[in-house]
């Protein structure tokens, strides 16, 4: 409905939902009944061993080893905290939006990213966990979210920089997810990846505005692609060297490409198209190797990054002081909702009984 | 869309244009008060249906504003003003909303409360729009046939959740009645015939605003009744947002609504 319809724009993919790799997922060959009828051991694990060995989906009533539910438990969580959270920096420009089409745009995206929310925590219900407990987990400050939401949104360009940027950075890594072994998890993922590439190219369109916008409006965008660039690159997490779940996640087929892979496929995706817009980027290492065919890029900061992911950002404070005080401000609402609905139950129940006697 | 064809010669198109911005304004500062609920609803479920809402508006205003700036470009001989400089660059005396969609979005309840209001009015008001079949303005009764069966839903969400509040434990059913009590001030307003609805009305372009009255007056009272709440009376009524006399609330909606344009004059977004 909110298309994109600039004309100017650059008909090559924008982003790593556009590159065939959701298509591809879809197109998964579902070989379970095969291969199930085929496994004559009981064994548990080795059926759980053979699917993934046959690329094949898991799904929620089969066995999986407990350390296999838990990683996705822990992921799908996380995931979906990243979504609600990721409301409130956009959600901060909704009644500042500059014109009509863009408040609409911007409406839709923050339902878009509730949307998400919600299917991931229905995948991570499939496993057991329940919504409430994980929200529980998540204002308690057990699980985490994405620490890209730690960062504010200052000016309106910033709206733009996240849906280049940060949807552009998120899809470089679901796009894969869509292949997930565990099948709700991929299934969720197809869904909001291709949610997702439209979120990518309206933030390209509105620093596409920017750009051919006045200086000052040229200098916003600038501004914005400085201050999201770095944290958008630490969003792929700590190098493969340090990265401590992923060979594991790999062999389960949770992980299908490496955290530096992902970076680097990010890198070589976005430079060129920061080039179209005419901006910038903060590293003064950036350059192409033609030998490699690849972006090389400076040293990332990573002591940033732990700060703020172990709670030094600028904003991780007010994300889940927000997040509380709605959940809490809301309390009432929820109770009187179940109240309500157990009241209809009861009287239900009771015209039923008079309707037999 | 031809304003040409709503011109007729009963109609001044001074009142259809300013009919049209009352409409569009009621939808545009509703829409801002609802967007202030995304992240923070009382569940991921609410901060999507109020978007929905919220969204629906927009497009509603957005369709009224655009006809309402083309109807003017017919006695102004200037160009049409757009969707974007009716909603950016227009004074808070220039607005022509009612007040009950200026007021803070309060807790749930008031917001529930407002919308089971302005969803049964909105209904009211396009069901009859869009049923002038032979309607001297098919513009108007083309935004309205689509708007209808969105308010539909909206009035519906509104009356659920009315009935689980209202119905539900003693402090949602506190809550409720509180937020009935405070929006009842502003109900009388959306039915007062103003000069230019008069006319409109006797050249049978639109319903009179008085005569929406009793279809909405049954629908929400016999909600509110099965809701065990009761439907106020109050002393005090609003008045004169439709000739841009405000309540203090708009001049802070449009401070933070258009100040991205209006610091940038001449920009494109
Ligand atoms: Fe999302
Ligand atoms: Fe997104």
């Amino acid at each position: 409905m909110y298309g994109n319809d600039f004309s100017t724009e650059p008909s090559e993919p924008l982003n790593a939902a556009e590159t065939g790799g959701v298509e591809q997922a879809m197109a998964h060959e579902d070989r379970r009944a095969q291969l199930l009828s085929e496994a004559e051991v009981a064994d548990r694990q080795e059926q759980f061993d053979a699917l993934i060995a046959a690329d094949q989906r898991i799904e929620p009533r089969d066995w999986m080893p407990e350390a296999y539910r838990k990683t996705l438990v822990r992921q799908i969580a996380q995931h979906a905290h990243s979504e609600i959270i990721g409301m409130q920096p956009e959600g901060n420009w909704i009644t500042r939006a500059p014109s009509l089409r863009r408040k609409a745009i911007l409406i839709a995206k923050v339902q878009d990213e509730a949307g998400h929310g919600l299917y991931l925590y229905s995948a991570a219900e499939t496993l057991g966990a329940g919504r409430d407990e994980l929200l529980d987990a998540l204002h308690s400050g057990k699980q985490k979210y994405s620490t890209i939401f730690n960062y504010p949104t200052l000016t309106w360009a910033d709206v733009g920089a996240i849906g280049w940027l940060v949807d552009g950075a998120a899809i470089m890594n679901q796009v894969p997810l869509c292949r997930c072994s565990y099948g709700p998890y991929a299934r969720a993922m197809i869904r909001v990846c291709k949610e997702e590439s439209f979120h990518q190219r309206q933030g390209f369109e509105i620093l596409w505005a920017l750009s051919r916008g006045t200086s000052e409006q040229k200098a916003m965008a600038q501004d914005a692609a400085n201050r999201w660039w770095w944290p958008a690159l630490m969003m792929f997490g700590p190098p493969d060297a340090e990265s401590s779940h992923s060979e594991q996640s790999m062999a389960w087929g949770i992980k299908r490409f490496s955290n530096d892979e992902l970076r680097q496929r990010f890198v070589d995706m976005t430079v060129p198209q920061a080039q179209k817009l005419g901006l910038t980027l903060p590293d003064p290492d950036l350059r192409y190797d033609e030998e490699s065919a690849h972006w090389r890029f400076g040293e990332i900061d990573w002591s940033e990054f732990k700060r703020v992911l172990s709670g030094d950002g600028p904003c991780n404070a007010q994300r889940i002081a927000h997040r509380r005080k709605a959940h809490e401000d809301g309390a009432w609402v929820r109770e009187a909702a179940s109240a309500y609905a157990a009241k209809q139950a009861k009287r239900t129940a009771q015209a039923r009984e008079e309707a037999v006697a | 869309m031809s304003p040409e064809a709503a011109v007729t010669t009963q109609v001044r198109p001074q009142a259809l244009a300013r009919y049209c911005l009352a409409l569009g304004d009621d939808a545009l500062i509703l829409t801002q008060r609802l967007g202030e609920w995304m992240s923070r609803a009382p569940q991921i479920e609410e901060d999507m249906a109020l978007g929905n809402i919220a969204l629906d508006l927009l497009g509603q205003a957005r369709a009224l504003l655009t006809y309402a700036g083309e109807v003017e470009a017919t006695y102004t001989g200037e160009p049409a003003r757009s969707e974007d400089d009716l909603a950016f660059f227009r004074d808070e005396r220039e607005f022509r909303c009612v007040h009950l969609v200026e007021q803070p979005r309060g807790d749930f309840a008031f917001s529930i409360a407002r919308q089971l209001v302005f969803s049964t009015y909105q209904y009211a008001l396009y069901s009859r729009l869009s049923r002038l079949a032979t309607s001297p303005d098919p513009t108007l009764a083309g935004i309205a046939a689509k708007a209808v069966k969105e308010v539909d839903y909206h009035r519906d969400h509104a009356e659920q959740w009315t009935l689980r509040l209202g119905d539900g434990t003693q402090e949602s059913h506190r809550r409720m009645q509180a937020g009935l009590d405070e929006v009842w001030p502003y109900v009388d307003e959306l039915f007062t015939d103003t000069e230019d609805a008069a006319e409109l009305a006797s050249a049978g372009v639109v319903p009179l605003p008085s005569s929406l009255r009793e279809e909405c007056e049954r629908r929400w009272t016999a909600v509110i009744e099965q809701a065990t709440l009761q439907v106020p009376e109050p002393t005090r009524r609003s008045r004169g947002g439709r000739e841009g006399i405000h309540s203090e609330h708009l001049g802070y909606v449009l401070a933070e609504m258009q100040h991205i344009p209006r610091s940038y004059p001449g920009s494109t977004w």
